[in-house]
């Protein structure tokens, strides 16, 4: 049989090394059989790489609550001109949240840790409700999906119940930003987020940095991330 | 209740996903069932267990632990919806959190198949401390987020004992992220915050029994 062709390095999805080019423009994700093609394009030295292991993981919620950290700042700074004390209060309050969470990533992952991203909210509308509330419901309801789908990924236990300490905070935002939107309605849990075994969202990270890509202007790449399709 | 139905109802892609090894299903069935067994009798046997079958007893002890809870929940907005003092504008959100628990307890009791424990029987005035809790709104809502921040701290606590199942695992943090969206609408119904601070915080499966036993006849 001459055309068979020993292709298992390609179909073992552990010897594959994923990248992603994560910026504002450009999303690619190419999968490579583990060093049999050249990494095309993207150099370690002008990208942010999340690292591998439970390092990249911690890399990967560190860099989402970096944006969820400067979007909120930013609608606290700079409030739509209606904005209900009640409103503002629980603004800020989740605001301090994401900047707790990302000082926590921060501080666990010291010397390991991505540095500061850039962001691009140039699609947001910081001076409309609807604008405002819209962009969190996404990253709210991103968050959550994203910690669900990583947990799998975690090795170290201790690492897990601290993400389950962040995204069950992630999912209280959720809710309270949809119930903003649409009070006294099913929103908070609705059917479009929750599925008819009342299962939340859950997504692989190559999903999540997809959807967050257009908001991060710094390239950031995950060489080494199993798991992340 | 009928597990066969209760696997007809879950989602294909998640049955397939959960199910793991099933090899030695089929014979330990037929060797529980004697060996005159008929063939479809063994076959429905199998399907029951279809789940728990090859699971650590970890696993097992840990989902039947959240199936506990789920049932608590699901009787307690059962009841609560069986009667007419919800006022109408918040009557959608119990209905959907009721909704969720329902299908919490099938989806638990699904993936235990024989292995799941009996629904408790519970008793939410516990011993007369919360005798309104069916006729007085605030006294359910205080019961209600209880309960539901009872559950995100209790999911939130065994994680670490699913991690040998990463399916499982993925399945209980998707369960404990509709718990925490319960809580907050909850609390904000209550006129509260829909959180304590930045960070939630576990409970271990003691904590959480011992919150659960006022609710619970003995």
């Amino acid at each position: 049989m001459q055309t068979h062709i020993d292709n298992s390095a390609m179909q073992e999805p552990r010897s594959r090394r994923t990248i992603l080019k994560w910026s504002g423009a450009t999303f690619a994700t190419v999968a490579l059989a583990g060093g049999l093609l050249p990494n095309f394009g993207i150099s370690s030295a002008l990208a942010a790489d999340l690292g591998e292991g439970d390092v990249g993981i911690l890399n990967y919620a560190y860099a989402l609550e970096q944006l969820e950290a400067a979007f909120y700042t930013k609608v606290i700074t700079s409030p739509y001109s209606d904005m209900p004390d009640a409103e503002k209060m629980a603004l800020t309050d989740i605001r301090d949240h994401e900047v707790a969470h990302r000082d926590f990533l921060k501080k666990a992952l010291a010397e390991k840790a991505i540095p500061d991203l850039e962001v691009d909210f140039s699609k947001v509308d910081f001076t409309k409700r609807e604008s405002v509330l819209g962009t969190a419901k996404v990253f709210e309801d991103l968050g959550v999906s994203a910690y669900n789908g990583a947990g799998k990924l975690i090795k170290n236990p201790d690492y897990l119940l601290a993400a389950g300490k962040i995204v069950s905070v992630e999912a209280r935002h959720a809710a309270t930003i949809r119930d903003l939107l649409q009070p006294e309605s099913v929103a908070f849990a609705g059917p479009d987020v929750i599925d008819k075994n009342g299962l939340d969202g859950a997504k692989p990270p190559a999903e999540v940095l997809k959807a967050a890509g257009p908001f991060i202007k710094t390239e950031v790449t995950a060489n080494s991330i199993v798991g992340m399709n | 209740m009928n597990t066969q139905s209760i696997l007809g109802q879950l989602d294909p892609e998640l049955v397939s996903r959960l199910v793991g090894n099933r090899r030695g299903l089929f014979a330990s069935a037929a060797k529980s069932l004697g060996i005159f067994a008929s063939a479809p009798l063994v076959l429905a046997a199998a399907s029951t267990e279809v789940f728990a079958a090859g699971l650590p007893k970890q696993i097992v002890d840990t989902l039947n632990f959240a199936l506990t809870l789920e049932h608590i929940e699901d009787a307690f907005y059962r009841s609560a919806l069986e009667k007419d003092f919800i006022p109408k504008e918040h009557k959608e959100v119990f209905n959907i959190i009721g909704l969720h628990e329902a299908q919490h307890v099938k989806f638990l009791t699904g993936a235990l198949g024989a292995a799941a424990v009996k629904r408790p029987e519970a008793d939410f005035t516990a011993g007369g401390k919360y005798a309104d809790v069916f006729s007085n709104f605030e006294t359910f809502l205080t019961l209600s987020q209880t309960f539901e921040d009872l559950g995100v701290a209790a999911y939130k606590g065994q994680a670490g004992n699913l991690m040998e199942n990463g399916d499982i695992l993925t399945a209980a943090l998707q369960i404990h992220s509709v718990e925490a969206r319960h809580a907050a609408i909850v609390r904000r119904i209550g006129g509260k915050k829909a959180w304590d601070s930045a960070f939630d915080e576990p409970k271990t499966m003691d904590e959480v029994l011992a919150a659960a036993k006022p609710f619970l006849k003995a």
